[in-house]
Parts: C-alpha cells; structure tokens; sequence
C-alpha cells in the first residue's frame, strides 16, 4: 500500500528535482535555439538559420582546430608519460610512489590561474616558446595528467598486475615487451576512460588557456569568452553550439563507459 | 636491462614534466609573489590590506554558500534519484550531470540566457511583476553560475554514496518504530557525512578558484580569481598577483586535504 502521504512525498521531490534538472538543462537548450534563430529577440517565429553557424565558421574555425590539435597532443603526451608511469607506480608501491601520487594531483587542487601565472613567471622570457601552442599544452598536460595516470592506475589495482606480470618474466620476457605485450593491453579500460577525460577536459579548458594564449593562438573557449563579450548574442549561441557538439559525443560516450564498468562491476 | 632501471625509466618522462612545467613554475610563484615592493609583506597583505581583505571575505562566503547551497540541493535530489526507478530516470540524470564538463565561460554564458538583457527570467517576470528582473551580472548571477557548475559534481558524488549505504540499517531502524524523519537524520544522513565532506570540499575548492564563470559575469563584482588576474593585466602588479594567487592555491589546497584527511578518500576539484 502507498500511503497519500508517501505519495506526496513523491511528488514534491520529483518536482524539485525536475526544476534543478531545468536550470541546468533549459538553458543550454536556449543557447542551441539561439543559435540556429534570425533574431532571439523576437524569438523563434522569426525564422531559423544557419547563418550564425556559418559566420562562426568563417571567424573561429582556426580556434577549433588549433583545440583539436592541442586536445590530441595533449592525450598524445599523457598517455607516453602517464602510463609507464601509472605502472611504475603501482609495481613499486610505498612512501615514495604515494609522494609522488600527492605531487601530480596538485595541480587539479590549484587554480588554474595559478598554475599559468607560474608558467608565465618562468618560461614568459623564451619568446618562440611563449608565442605558440606549445605552451598552451604545457599547461593543458599538467592539468590533464593526473586523471590519465590515476585512471590507469585504477585498474592496475583492479587487475592482479604483479602475477601477470611475474608468469610474463618467468617465460623470459624483458621489462620492454612485458610492458607492451602483457601490462599495455591489460590496462585499456583506464587508457580509454583516460583518453576521453583529457580529450574532454583539454577541449572545454579556460582558465589556463586565457592567460597563456596570444592573439595568435586562441583556442575554442578563449574564443567563446571573446564572443560573450563582443558578438551579438545568436554569434555567441551559434558558437556555443559548435562547442556542444563537439563535447556531446565525449560526454555520451563517458557515461556509457561507466554505465558498462559499473554493470560488468556488479556481475563480478 | 635490469628491472629497477626500467621502472626508474618509466618515471623519467613523468619527472621531466610535473617539474619542468609544475614544480619549477609553483616554486617561481612563491618567490616571484615575495619579491615586490612590499617584499614578503605582500602575503600579509592579502589578510591585511582593506581591498584584499574584502575580496577574500568575499569569495570565501560566496564559495561557502554555493557548497551549503549544492549539497542541500543534491542531497534531495541524489536520494531521490537513488531511491526512486521510475521511468525518464535515466534521462533526469544524465541532465543533472551533463554541464559537468562545459568550461567555466560556458556556465557564464548560460547565466545570462537565464538572467541576462534578454535572459528567459527577465522575460517571466515582465508579465508577471511589470519589470523584467535582469541580475546576471551581479553577485546573485554569480551565485547562481557557482552553484550551476557544483550541483553535477556533488550530486554525483552523493548519489554514488546512496548507493552504497546499508538498507538493513534503515530497516533495524524503521522496525524499531523510526518515522521517515527519524530514519534520515539519524540513519542516512549520519552515514552520508564522508560524501558531503567530500563534494562538499570539491565544491567548496572549485568556487575560490573559478575564474571562466567570473570573467563573464563579475565584471564589477570582486573575486579573487578576478582580481587576480586585474592586478596582473590592468595593474601590471605581477609580486602581487602572485602572492594573491599563492594565498588562493593554498586555501583550494588546504579545503581539499582537510577533507581527505576527513573522509579518507582522494578527492579532486577541476575547473
């Protein structure tokens, strides 16, 4: 039996939660209307458009792919440090590994503001590096390593690594083709769910990006903040829809990854 | 090659990069923040001079609100959502937690859909109270942003805490003639304390130190992420833009280990 009372309970919390899934989802629904609208202003009856979309192209396109190319570079570089060093890591265990454990997560303790205005303060000097986008990953790396070393570590302690890797070494195998042939494959579940972090993250990055950029090397949400505060509200929403649709998929993706780990978890 | 030299090798890369491009830039802040015209005065002077003092205060209470706020908001939720399977489920999460991964400028933006010139709450309220209520800029827009990026954080967290909770202590509870009431306050909520320590700090450490959402919406408001980086650009006070972002990486820094030490887990803010 449901009591009226439980009923009403029911009800009221289901309202609330519906209203904070509003707040957060109905405007990002309004950012995506306005961008494909002739004039927000005058709402969507007047018309729909790709026009926004278009000139967002023809003004921004060299920030999207320059985010494209710093977002692959960035996973390029987590995953030939962050794994070996995922697994030296865990084999070694111990004070010292916690130490350094300690030490690569800081950074997402740190403000990002923080963090560029210490790469400013030490590197602004060399102007050839200062100038590219190569500095910009420099920050992007820091940020993202730590979530691709520990979620590689994650399944390290999953898995029993040590028996693997001790059976590999019994038959001969060097520490090199150990690492590629048994540990690599063993860990791909953290390499993917990795990957897809610092993708999403180096993608949607601000607070670094905005102090290291120069004029010539904006990225995408150095440019979005630009059009926040210079462009007509549909250029902004048009360019925030690009945004959406690059990050959607990621998201998506995310969370069916998790939802399988969780499944395949409880089946255990 | 002998083992030890290989695990030594594959720390080498790790190494050259965290102090290269981690260590040697935090150790430059530090000395950098302490060497202007007020020498190491200038880390007091975070505490003491009257405009920084406010803006710290500022940021602390504002940051303090939105954890008390996000982890009301997703206690109900999270529990609610856990508790409950009913149909759309699946889709009301994945709503509450998709901006998890829009970077702060995003989440100013949408601040000004909703409460903007041209915002969705301004265009409500005209018909109804005869003026359009605009407040995107002002500190209750910021609030709002604040709480808009710490709501998916927390309320993951919760919900993964919900989860995990004992039922049969609920029902020893409940068998021993607790109302609702009683169960929650003595039972869950007690049991939830190590997750509302933890998002509480993550949200808490994303607060103080969210820059994107205030540089599109505090324009005259002071936080310190602002002034931060205004004192950096506008005043080229670069010892005091460093002093005052070493104080601020320290209060993020503290808040999260405090909490670890609390709760036992790892916990992270990113933003």
């Amino acid at each position: 039996m449901i009591s009226i009372r439980d009923r009403l309970i029911f009800t009221g919390q289901l309202l609330f939660t519906l209203l904070v899934a509003a707040f957060l989802i109905v405007p990002a629904i309004l950012s995506m209307l306005a961008g494909v609208t002739v004039n927000y202003f005058q709402g969507i009856r007047s018309g729909v458009t790709l026009q926004w979309v278009i000139q967002v192209w023809e003004l921004y396109a060299d920030t999207i792919a320059r985010s494209f190319v710093i977002a692959l570079s960035a996973l390029t570089v987590t995953l030939i440090v962050g794994i070996p060093a995922a697994y030296a890591l865990h084999v070694r265990g111990g004070r010292l590994s916690r130490v350094v454990e300690e030490i690569i997560t800081l950074p997402l303790a740190v403000p990002g503001l923080a963090i560029a205005l210490g790469l400013l303060l030490t590197y602004g000097g060399f102007s050839d590096f200062r100038r590219s986008w190569l500095f910009i990953l420099a920050g992007h790396v820091v940020f993202t390593l730590p979530f691709m070393v520990r979620s590689v570590m994650a399944v390290f302690a999953a898995i029993d690594v040590k028996t693997l890797d001790e059976s590999a070494s019994s038959l001969g195998a060097s520490p090199w083709r150990r690492f590629l042939d048994v540990i690599v494959p063993n860990a791909r579940p953290g390499i993917l769910a990795g990957s897809l972090m610092v993708v999403t993250l180096s993608l949607g990055e601000f607070n670094l990006t905005w102090m290291l950029h120069t004029p010539l090397t904006k990225t995408l949400p150095v440019g979005l903040a630009d059009s926040y505060a210079s462009m007509r509200l549909e250029v902004a929403s048009a360019y925030t829809l690009v945004f959406f649709v690059m990050i959607i998929p990621l998201l998506v993706a995310m969370q069916i990854f998790a939802d399988h780990k969780r499944r395949q978890g409880a089946g255990r | 090659m002998p083992f030890n030299t290989f695990i030594r090798l594959c720390l080498l890369p790790l190494a050259m990069v965290v102090v290269a491009f981690f260590l040697l830039p935090m150790v430059r802040l530090v000395i950098v923040g302490g060497s202007g015209d007020l020498g190491v005065g200038a880390y007091a002077a975070i505490l003491f001079e009257p405009r920084f003092r406010a803006t710290l205060i500022n940021t602390v209470m504002l940051a303090v609100a939105t954890t008390a706020s996000s982890l009301l908001i997703a206690t109900v939720a999270g529990l609610f959502l856990q508790r409950h399977r009913f149909p759309g489920r699946a889709l009301l999460v994945a709503m509450l937690t998709f901006p998890l991964a829009f970077p702060g400028v995003v989440v100013g933006f949408m601040i000004i859909l909703l409460a903007g010139r041209q915002g969705l709450i301004g265009s409500i309220t005209l018909p109804l109270f005869g003026e359009k209520w605009v407040f995107a800029y002002s500190i209750q827009g910021l609030f709002l942003g604040y709480l808009y990026f710490s709501i998916p954080r927390v309320i993951l967290t919760i919900m993964a805490a919900v989860e995990k909770l004992d039922l049969s202590l609920e029902e020893a509870a409940r068998a021993l003639g607790a109302g609702p009431w009683a169960v929650h306050r003595d039972v869950i909520l007690p049991a939830l304390r190590p997750a509302f320590v933890a998002s509480g700090a993550i949200a808490f450490a994303t607060a103080m130190g969210a820059f994107g959402t205030a540089f599109t919406l505090a324009t005259n408001i002071n936080v310190l992420p602002m002034l931060i980086y205004t004192e950096f650009t506008l005043s080229a006070n670069i010892a005091m833009a460093a002093a005052l972002s070493v104080g601020l990486g320290l209060v993020a820094w503290a808040a999260l280990a405090l909490a670890r030490s609390f709760s036992g887990g790892t916990v992270a803010a990113a933003g």
